[in-house]
């Protein structure tokens, strides 16, 4: 009885005893959250209090920040100025819109490429599989900078395209390419497939064969097994794929700066330009805000995707 | 395969490939482009490799960048682990929801709004505690880690997830305390994961223009803002032979990480 007592205590109440009261195992959770809190987590209320206050015109950004910090900080005083700001000027309200159109679309091409390139990696050979989708993610690794930097030789006016199609008499004149919506378009496919096809092929690679052939045999064409099995199959992968394009490329600086023309800019670049340019902080911090209040629902929705499913 | 045609799915497979890789391949063409004019072709020369070697600026701010993306990679790939650990292993905590959802928002946040928001963070802090003084390579490499250790996480999540307890089970039973076995048995077990988190945050680290720019200083330019500055003023041979440079050094990582990674499940597979 005694024995039977000290081994039960030895088996199974010390080493879940240890496990609890182990010393670590506070700081485990807590150091990250400390560093998460205090250098992700703090920084939104600064952006959201400096998005409620005003900008000192004349004086640099600091200064206007230091009157704020110590003068304000018992008496809190709102002002909405920034916000009804981006209301009002259509500068903002446009730039918000046709970010959210371009991203939009760039996702929907980014899909329709994206999804025969995850298709066809499942439907290669076994061995073949790694390499095809190491090739997907290898242009990843090379500077993103640098990846959108090559189109602008490709597409400016004497650049690749323009040249090849005057050599082929297709054109009189060089086509205008660069700074214009199909450039960004361009650029955004190009910098984020990666992000589409590897949450397809995952969702994908998992589906189980044996049910195309079950509607194969129950009488369903290709075409129709495609649309009726493989995609309601694969839309946590479509979902996921959609949302790690769209919600960064709503906010994308790089690609628009670079690639897309002066009539239609995205929020990214003005909440850049207000910041670097005007040197308008609480401007800027108001975009921020007010992107960040557009993207909620998309990345609450990702996250609930993300938990739920294994980690793209 | 029931895959009925599967010509347009491999012809568009075909496109997507050629899509992701001619315009690396073009970069490389004219790195070698004899003319200052990159699209029209002057004869074979490798002048921009030497002009390359001789860019002070490119060189100095290359290393800046280094320094900082190997800092950065160990310490995200210290916090994530820890980050990931406590999603996966301690089961219901204080702030749990709180580090699931900061651990899950960097992956998809726009970098324009990350580097405002730390750049505000940094100078309210200087203001109040007047540390961080100024800005510069450590404020940058706070704001890297800040993002790059969710993707940590993001990593070594994935791999405990798939991990038998039973190994971290027996160790506990036989009366090893928690830290032990975390050293001594999960930490080898994940090994792999915290490698590719450690290469993936160098790597993010090196890549990000748009967050250094915001909490940079002066005396700080890493090596994608001196490149954009660069870029603005349009198209250079000198950036092309960079970017071959760094698509060689990708490509050769990446085949010696992979040959590795094939000698290892080899080795593993011949020992079972």
């Amino acid at each position: 009885m005694h024995s039977h007592f000290s081994n039960k205590v030895r088996q199974d109440i010390l080493p879940g005893l240890r496990r609890r009261l182990a010393p670590g195992r506070g700081a485990v959770s807590a150091i990250p959250l400390l560093w998460l809190g205090l250098f992700f987590g703090l920084p939104f209320l600064i952006i959201l209090r400096i998005s409620l206050s005003e900008a000192v015109i004349g004086l640099p950004p600091y200064t206007a920040l230091l009157e704020w910090v110590e003068g304000d900080m018992p008496s809190i005083r709102l002002n909405l100025a920034n916000f009804a700001l981006l209301w009002q000027d259509s500068l903002y309200l446009d730039a918000f819109l046709n970010s959210v159109r371009i991203a939009a679309i760039a996702t929907v091409l980014c899909l329709l490429l994206g999804y025969p390139m995850a298709l066809g990696i499942t439907r290669v050979r076994e061995s073949l599989r790694t390499p095809l989708l190491l090739l997907v993610i290898l242009p990843f690794w090379t500077s993103f900078l640098i990846r959108v930097y090559a189109w602008i030789g490709i597409l400016k006016g004497n650049g690749l395209i323009n040249n090849l199609l005057l050599w082929l008499g297709l054109i009189e004149e060089p086509l205008r390419l660069l700074h214009t919506d199909l450039a960004v378009y361009i650029g955004i496919v190009y910098a984020y497939l990666p992000f589409m096809v590897l949450p397809l092929y995952a969702t994908l690679a998992r589906m189980d064969s044996s049910l195309l052939e079950a509607a194969a045999d129950l009488g369903c064409r290709p075409l129709c097994a495609f649309w009726r099995v493989t995609v309601p199959l694969s839309l946590p992968g479509i979902i996921a794929g959609s949302l790690l394009v769209f919600v960064p490329a709503v906010g994308e600086f790089v690609i628009p700066d670079l690639l897309g023309g002066p009539d239609s800019l995205m929020i990214g670049k003005v909440l850049w330009s207000e910041f670097f340019n005007n040197r308008d902080w609480p401007v800027a911090a108001a975009v921020a805000v007010a992107l960040l209040a557009l993207l909620v629902a998309p990345v609450l929705l990702f996250e609930r995707f993300r938990a739920k499913g294994p980690a793209a | 395969m029931t895959g009925g045609r599967p010509t347009l799915v491999f012809s568009l497979l075909a496109f997507g490939y050629a899509f992701l890789y001619a315009p690396i391949l073009s970069l490389i063409v004219y790195s070698f482009n004899e003319s200052r004019l990159v699209t029209v072709w002057a004869g074979f020369s490798t002048k921009w490799y030497t002009s390359l070697l001789h860019n002070e600026q490119l060189l100095g701010a290359a290393w800046v960048s280094l320094r900082i993306a190997v800092m950065n990679a160990t310490l995200a790939v210290i916090l994530g682990t820890l980050a990931g650990t406590a999603l996966v292993r301690l089961g219901r905590f204080r702030g749990r929801s709180a580090l699931a959802l900061m651990v899950g928002a960097p992956l998809v946040m726009p970098d324009v709004i990350l580097g405002l928001a730390s750049l505000l963070l940094f100078v309210a802090m200087e203001q109040l505690i007047g540390w961080p003084a100024g800005r510069g390579m450590t404020t940058i490499t706070i704001a890297h880690v800040t993002f790059s250790l969710a993707y940590v996480a993001v990593i070594v999540q994935s791999r405990l997830v798939r991990l038998d307890p039973s190994l971290e089970e027996a160790a506990m039973d036989l009366g090893a305390y928690p830290w032990k076995v975390f050293f001594l048995i999960t930490l080898p077990l994940i090994a792999p994961a915290l490698a590719a988190g450690w290469l993936l945050a160098f790597t993010l680290s090196l890549d990000d223009l748009v967050i250094a720019s915001f909490v940079s200083g002066p005396g700080a330019s890493t090596l994608p803002m001196v490149v954009y500055s660069s870029v603005r003023l349009g198209v250079s041979p000198e950036i092309n032979a960079l970017a071959t440079v760094v698509v060689v050094l990708v490509t050769v990582g990446i085949l010696i990480t992979g040959w590795l990674l094939h000698r290892r499940a080899a080795r593993a597979s011949s020992r079972a």
